[in-house]
C-alpha cells in the first residue's frame, strides 16, 4: 500500500491534477479565440499557445493516468470529471473578455508558470522533470508575447489603455490563487515532488511591475482576493465551459479520432 | 557471418528504415535530421524505436510515431515505438545536414544554441534563406506550425518561416 503522501499517492495525484487542470482550462479558453482574433498574426499565435498548453496538460494527465493508484485514463481525467472535481485556479476559467483581458491573463499565468516549471526541473518525480524542461522554454515565449501586448495596449490609444486598466482591475484579484498551497501540494512540496510557489512570488511581482511601468499601469489594491478553484469551487462560467469541453465524450462515450 | 554481425546488420537496417521517415509538417527533413529519432534497438524480431517529441503540444507526434511503425513493419520488423522525454529535445538536436536542408527548403534554421536565455529574448538577426540578406523583419512570433515564426526579407521581399530556437 502506497503512502498517501509519497510518490503516486493520493496527494501526488491531486496536486498534479490541479496543475493539469490549469493548463487544460486555459488552453481551452485560448482555443476559443481561433478565428476571432483581431488580426491574422494573433489568430496564429493564440491557437499556437493553446496547443502548447493543451500539450502540457495532456502530458500531465498521461503521467497521472500512469500512476499506479490512479485507475483512470487520461481521457477520463480530462473529459469525464464533474465540475467540483476540477481543481484549476479561477483565473484560467474566466471568460476571455476582450483581447486586453486575454493578454493580461496570459502574462499573469506565464510569468508564474515559467519559473515554476523551471523549479520542477529539480523534482524527485522523473517524468515531471522531463516535462518541465520543455514547458519552461515554451512559457518563455508566452511571457514575451503577452508582455509585449500589455505594453503596446497600455501605452497605446486612449481606448486601448482604458481596456487594459479594466483588465487589470478585473483579473488582479485572481492572481493570489496562483500562490495558494493546498494540503496536497504542501505534502508534495515536503516530498520534493513539486516546488513551493512561495519563492516565485517576489520575482513574479517584480516582472509584472516592470512590464506595468512600461505600460503606464499600476498594481491595484486587492482587499478580497478570489479563490476556491483549488477546492473545486468554481465560478458560474465554468459549467458553461465544461459543457462545451466535454460534449463529445459525453455524447459519444469512448469516441476517438 | 557471425550472429553478432547479423544482429548489427539488422539493427542498421531497422535504423535506416525508421530514419527515412520525414516530418509530416516539414517534409524536407527526416526525423533523424531533426534529432527526433534517438535510437533503434532490436530485441528478437522486435525493433524498438525511441522517439522524442519536439514541442509539448506538437500535433505531429502521433503521425510521426505511426509513420515509424509503418516503416519498420514494411522493413520486416515487428515494430514498437517508445516515447522518450528525457533529455528534452531542443533545436540543438537538429543535425548540420538537417539545418542545411531546412535552409534549402526556404526555412531559416535556428541560429543560436538553445541553452542561453538570450536565444529567446534578444533580437537575433535572422538571415533570409533565399538571398542571405540580414535586412529582415519579424512578422509574427508564431507561424504556420508550433515550431516556426514568420519573417519577411526587406531586400528580396520574400516572406519566410524561421525555425524557432527552444
Amino acid at each position: 500500500m502506497t503512502n498517501n503522501q509519497s510518490y503516486g499517492g493520493a496527494d501526488h495525484i491531486e496536486a498534479l491534477l490541479a496543475l493539469a487542470d490549469d493548463h487544460l482550462i486555459l488552453g481551452h479558453r485560448l482555443s476559443e479565440w481561433c478565428g476571432h482574433a483581431p488580426m491574422l498574426e494573433e489568430d496564429l499565435s493564440l491557437p499556437n499557445m493553446a496547443l502548447d498548453l493543451l500539450g502540457q496538460a495532456r502530458n500531465l494527465f498521461a503521467h497521472v493516468a500512469n500512476l499506479e493508484n490512479c485507475g483512470k485514463s487520461e481521457d477520463d481525467l480530462a473529459y469525464l470529471r464533474s465540475d467540483r472535481e476540477y481543481k484549476n485556479c479561477l483565473m484560467v476559467e474566466r471568460p476571455n473578455g476582450d483581447f486586453a483581458h486575454t493578454m493580461l491573463r496570459q502574462l499573469y499565468f506565464a510569468a508564474f508558470m515559467q519559473p515554476y516549471w523551471q523549479a520542477m526541473e529539480d523534482s524527485t518525480d522523473d517524468t515531471l522533470r522531463a516535462l518541465a524542461g520543455k514547458a519552461e522554454k515554451e512559457m518563455s515565449y508566452h511571457i514575451r508575447h503577452a508582455g509585449e501586448w500589455v505594453v503596446r495596449l497600455g501605452d497605446g490609444t486612449e481606448e486601448s489603455a482604458h481596456r487594459m486598466v479594466n483588465a487589470v482591475v478585473a483579473l488582479h484579484p485572481y492572481t493570489d490563487e496562483l500562490f495558494e498551497i493546498s494540503a496536497p501540494l504542501q505534502n508534495c512540496i515536503e516530498h520534493g515532488l513539486l516546488p513551493d510557489p512561495t519563492p516565485i512570488r517576489a520575482p513574479w511581482q517584480a516582472m509584472i511591475e516592470d512590464i506595468f511601468s512600461q505600460a503606464y499601469l499600476t498594481i491595484p489594491d486587492v482587499p478580497f482576493p478570489q479563490e476556491g478553484g483549488r477546492h473545486g469551487r468554481h465560478t458560474e462560467d465554468f459549467g458553461h465551459l465544461l459543457s462545451e469541453l466535454q460534449y463529445m465524450q459525453r455524447a459519444y462515450p469512448g469516441m476517438a479520432w | 557471418m557471425s550472429v553478432a554481425a547479423k544482429q548489427d546488420l539488422s539493427t542498421a537496417r531497422a535504423w535506416a528504415a525508421a530514419s527515412a521517415v520525414v516530418d509530416p509538417e516539414v517534409p524536407c527533413v527526416t526525423i533523424a535530421d531533426l534529432g527526433i529519432l534517438r535510437s533503434v534497438e532490436l530485441q528478437g524480431d522486435t525493433a524498438i524505436a525511441h522517439v522524442t517529441p519536439t514541442y509539448s503540444g506538437c500535433p505531429a507526434v502521433l503521425a510521426i510515431e505511426l509513420a515509424v511503425e509503418a516503416a519498420l513493419l514494411e522493413a520486416g520488423f515487428n515494430p514498437r515505438v517508445e516515447r522518450v522525454l528525457s533529455p528534452p529535445w531542443t533545436t540543438d538536436w537538429i543535425t548540420e545536414e538537417g539545418q542545411s536542408k531546412l535552409k534549402a527548403y526556404g526555412i531559416a534554421p535556428p541560429v543560436k544554441a538553445s541553452g542561453s536565455k538570450r536565444a529567446l529574448f534578444d533580437d537575433t538577426v535572422i538571415a533570409c534563406p533565399r538571398c542571405e540578406s540580414h535586412n529582415t523583419q519579424k512578422v509574427s512570433e508564431f507561424g504556420s506550425t508550433a515550431c516556426k515564426a514568420q519573417y519577411r526579407c526587406c531586400d528580396c521581399s520574400e516572406p519566410f518561416d524561421y525555425f524557432k530556437c527552444i
